[in-house]
């Protein structure tokens, strides 16, 4: 394997300390190691970059049945949208459901090296992990969804943690899954009934069971195996007008539950796409709609086991899909265009639906403010991540974008005075008028790297660049000294990555991807002991209600991880 | 202004591709640059000097170009794509997507035209001296946008699906038309001076059909409500309006239910 020696670029790694020094960074034999480690190395000159390890998405929609749904239905979206191959590349196509292949080159050149498929239905899991499968170059995992099983709804009923846990065990290891990922608790079985669960405290229907138990109970759960990952939640109302008080009570559920693992996690509860839930007022006009992200991030400021990830709104025409399929239906019933949904048997349940974020419209605006405040708030930017969870709040392409906008607020100005209608309107009723705090590039790579790697119990291998880790490094064309006039030189930076090094292998050569990598999927398998009755209960479960039988059910062998990467943990003791 | 007259010299095997046909395109181009603009067939990508005698040259813009196709085009697809100024003449037949999202300008085509034509259309003129294919003036598949604006006019009969998802401008069609007419319509014009058959207005929101001629059967999500006289395209005459699609969803205005609505010709 060829040795890389990366010279003369500007080292930005938070776990290190290093801040914008011109180091040596090294890679032998797929690691990072020290610069005097390595031997007749390939030099790659960084005068004048930025030099980063790669970047670690902790929450996109990129595989699984509801893209690829969302692919299906929308033709449009590859319309005059697609890029005949070319060198190693092959054709890619869509704009915010684009094809696997589009995903992985999106990423490669944004210098990511890990995503997290962020909510992948059981059942449906050999769907997911063929489509990870054929999405080259970077590592992916995969949550399952967990908030509205039935066998979790039955057992936290009765808030039997070791059962939960024992099945969160085998269905992990069934489907090859990586965490416990929560959407809607409780709300998308309740959606079965034609009936939601607006707040922590709705009984699911026939259950019997609210949201502050399935979250409080995963929680637990999700300690008791001392997985890498926290538990993932999607909370309850989303995008509703006066949800943050839900969100609120959704996190102090975590109070005080301190984090069991071997990982250096540190969180117990990560709240995905915090600015759906940050919503004040009592409808979408803007004379009542109000930002409460001050109030929601002040309260994760205040504790040290929540992180978050932002799901910044970017005024695009985007494709919303997610496992809360009451939500998915009452957008539907908001703008009138297509919708899908699905049902899924006794896991989950989902939904799709076009949407356009108009920045001509006061909402959109007000959306996309509050997506900025909620990573502008942050005390400590370790535990706030950047995603636009893609593609519900904007695209993936659009990753960049949001870091400009985060890293520089001549861009906000320049979006409220120039691109928003209601920009006046916008900063009257929400914080961004207020704030002009600008992201550093070391906090950026707190927020994209370090601190995503660290929440999904990663940080020995991903996040940083220190020796041992993942010879995971990305190179931008970016001079933190000279290009600090124009923001729209971040923009472009972070999306034209002139360098990417995934796994010891060099992936984006000046700009150009050369090599499709050596793509992983990782699992976390966890031991617990023998529980006859949870076996039981699935085997129940499968001859009475499933569709499908076991056989045909868990995900195994080369077809669908041809090359698995397994993390064990041990919950037996 | 500025005339560039192509002349077909061999019919493709397959289907040629031709989106750069177009005022834009040509505009500020020598014949020799437009002979060396790409096209496909199939997969491989071919120049337009390969299947077109081009003659003259482009003008400075697009306003003052004039495109002239001498021939039958009949295999040759997305003529005046997205073209917003200048004029477009085909004397003989062209295949599918002619004026497709186009925002300006005319296209005149003397003879029959495929499908999808004026898809997505914003604005400009089409004129089509002879009959139309399926989905003219209508959406791509999967989106919701058709026909937003500009004036589709055909002379003899026109396909099934004209104006789905059509949201504004204006169809005219002479003869007449086979089934689905403005499905899903959300605002706009369509005029059937001939007869239609079923499914007139299927889940129309907004937007107004007139309908010369029969229709062979009517939808059941429409409701009658008055007598009126009217001119219409230059017609004089007293047609019943009927209401719908009372299956659909219906903005207000003013706390008004608007409703897509249907005239006939007595």
């Amino acid at each position: 394997m060829t040795d890389y020696l990366i010279k003369n670029g500007f080292v930005f790694d938070p776990v290190q300390g290093i801040n914008g020094d011109k180091v040596d960074v090294a890679i032998k034999d797929g690691k990072i190691v020290d610069a005097g480690d390595v031997t007749n190395p390939t030099i790659i000159d960084a005068t004048g970059m930025t030099v980063m390890a790669a970047a670690v998405d902790i929450h996109a929609h990129v595989a699984g049945p509801k893209v690829n749904m969302g692919r299906n239905f929308r033709p449009e979206d590859k319309l005059f949208n697609c890029t005949a191959g070319s060198g190693m590349k092959r054709m890619e196509g869509g704009f915010s459901v684009p094809t696997v292949l589009r995903t992985a080159y999106l990423y490669a050149r944004m210098g990511f090296g890990f995503s997290m498929e962020a909510a992948m239905p059981p059942l449906y899991a050999r769907h997911t992990h063929e489509e990870i499968r054929d999405t080259p170059i970077i590592d992916q995992g995969a949550l399952p969804v967990f908030g509205n099983n039935w066998f979790v709804l039955e057992y936290l009923k009765e808030n039997e943690i070791e059962n939960t846990a024992a099945y969160i065990a085998w269905l992990l290891n069934q489907t090859k899954g990586f965490g416990v990922k929560c959407v809607n608790p409780g709300g998308t079985e309740s959606w079965g009934w034609g009936l939601n669960c607006e707040t922590v405290d709705d009984v699911v229907p026939y259950f019997d069971v609210t949201p502050r138990q399935i979250v409080s109970g995963l929680i637990e759960a999700n300690e008791y195996l001392g997985l890498p990952h926290c538990m993932h939640v999607h909370g309850n109302s989303l995008g509703e007008p006066g949800n943050y008080g839900i969100t609120l009570d959704t996190l102090k559920i975590a109070e005080g539950v301190k984090p069991q693992n071997d990982f250096g996690r540190e969180v117990v509860l990560h709240n995905t796409h915090l600015q759906f839930h940050c919503y004040g007022g009592e409808s979408y006009a803007s004379k009542s709609f109000e930002s409460k992200s001050k109030e929601v991030v002040n309260y994760i400021n205040s504790v040290d086991n929540i992180s978050y990830d932002l799901g910044v709104v970017t005024l695009d025409e985007t494709t919303t899909m997610t496992a809360d399929g009451p939500f998915e239906h009452h957008l539907s019933h908001m703008n009138n265009l297509k919708w899908a949904n699905t049902d899924v048997e006794l896991e989950t349940g989902s939904g799709i639906v076009p949407f356009i974020y108009n920045p001509k419209t006061f909402i959109a605006g007000a959306q996309w403010a509050i997506g900025l405040e909620c990573g502008l708030f942050i005390k400590d930017p370790m535990r706030a991540y950047i995603t636009t969870d893609a593609p519900n709040a904007g695209p993936l392409c659009r990753y960049p974008r949001v870091y400009k906008w985060l890293m520089s607020a001549k861009a906000r100005d320049d979006m409220l005075d120039n691109t928003l209608k209601y920009g006046d309107k916008i900063r009257e009723r929400c914080y961004i008028g207020e704030l002009d705090r600008e992201i550093s590039l070391y906090e950026l790579a707190m927020m994209t790297r370090a601190g995503p790697a660290k929440t999904l119990g990663l940080s020995h291998m991903f996040g940083s660049l220190k020796p041992g880790l993942e010879g995971d490094v990305a190179v931008y064309p970016y001079n933190p000294e000279t290009d600090t006039d124009d923001p729209e030189k971040i923009e472009y930076a972070f999306g034209n990555a002139a360098y990417l090094i995934k796994g010891g292998k060099l992936i984006v050569k000046e700009g150009e991807i050369v090599d499709m990598g050596n793509k992983r999927t990782f699992w976390v398998n966890a031991k617990v002991n023998e529980n006859p009755m949870v076996e039981r209960d699935i085997s129940e479960k499968f001859r009475r209600y499933y569709t499908v039988t076991q056989n045909n059910y868990t995900v195994e062998g080369p077809h669908f991880v041809p090359n698995p990467y397994v993390i064990e943990v041990d919950a037996t003791k | 202004m500025a005339k560039v007259i192509l002349t077909p010299n061999q019919t493709p095997t397959l289907f040629l591709e031709a989106e750069n046909i177009t005022p834009d395109v040509f505009a500020g181009k020598d014949a020799a640059e437009i002979a060396a603009l790409h096209g496909f067939v199939g997969k491989t990508t071919v120049t337009l000097g390969d299947y077109f005698t081009i003659e003259g040259a482009g003008g400075q813009t697009a306003a003052d170009t004039t495109v002239v196709i001498n021939g039958d085009v009949s295999r040759v697809k997305y003529i005046g794509m997205k073209m917003s100024a200048g004029e477009l003449i085909v004397n003989g037949n062209a295949d599918m997507y002619v004026g497709g999202w186009m925002t300006g300008g005319k296209i005149t085509v003397n003879g029959d035209i495929e499908a999808f034509a004026g898809l997505g259309m914003t604005g400009g003129e089409l004129i089509v001296n002879g009959n139309a294919g399926n989905y003219l003036g209508a959406a791509y598949r999967g989106d919701w946008r058709g026909m937003q604006g500009g004036e589709i006019r055909v002379s003899g009969n026109a396909g099934s699906d004209v104006g789905t998802f059509m949201r504004g401008g204006t169809i005219v069609v002479g003869g007449n038309i086979d089934v689905h007419v403005g499905t899903h319509m959300e605002g706009g014009t369509i005029i059937v001076k001939g007869d239609a058959k079923t499914r007139v207005g299927g889940q129309m929101v907004k937007g107004t059909i007139y309908v010369y001629g029969d229709i062979d059967v009517m939808m059941p999500g429409f409701q009658y409500r008055n007598d009126s006289d009217l001119e219409v395209d230059g017609d004089k005459g007293r047609f019943a309006l009927y209401e719908g699609d009372m299956g659909e969803r219906h903005p207000k205005k003013k706390g008004e239910v608007i409703y897509g609505q249907l005239y006939m010709k007595y």
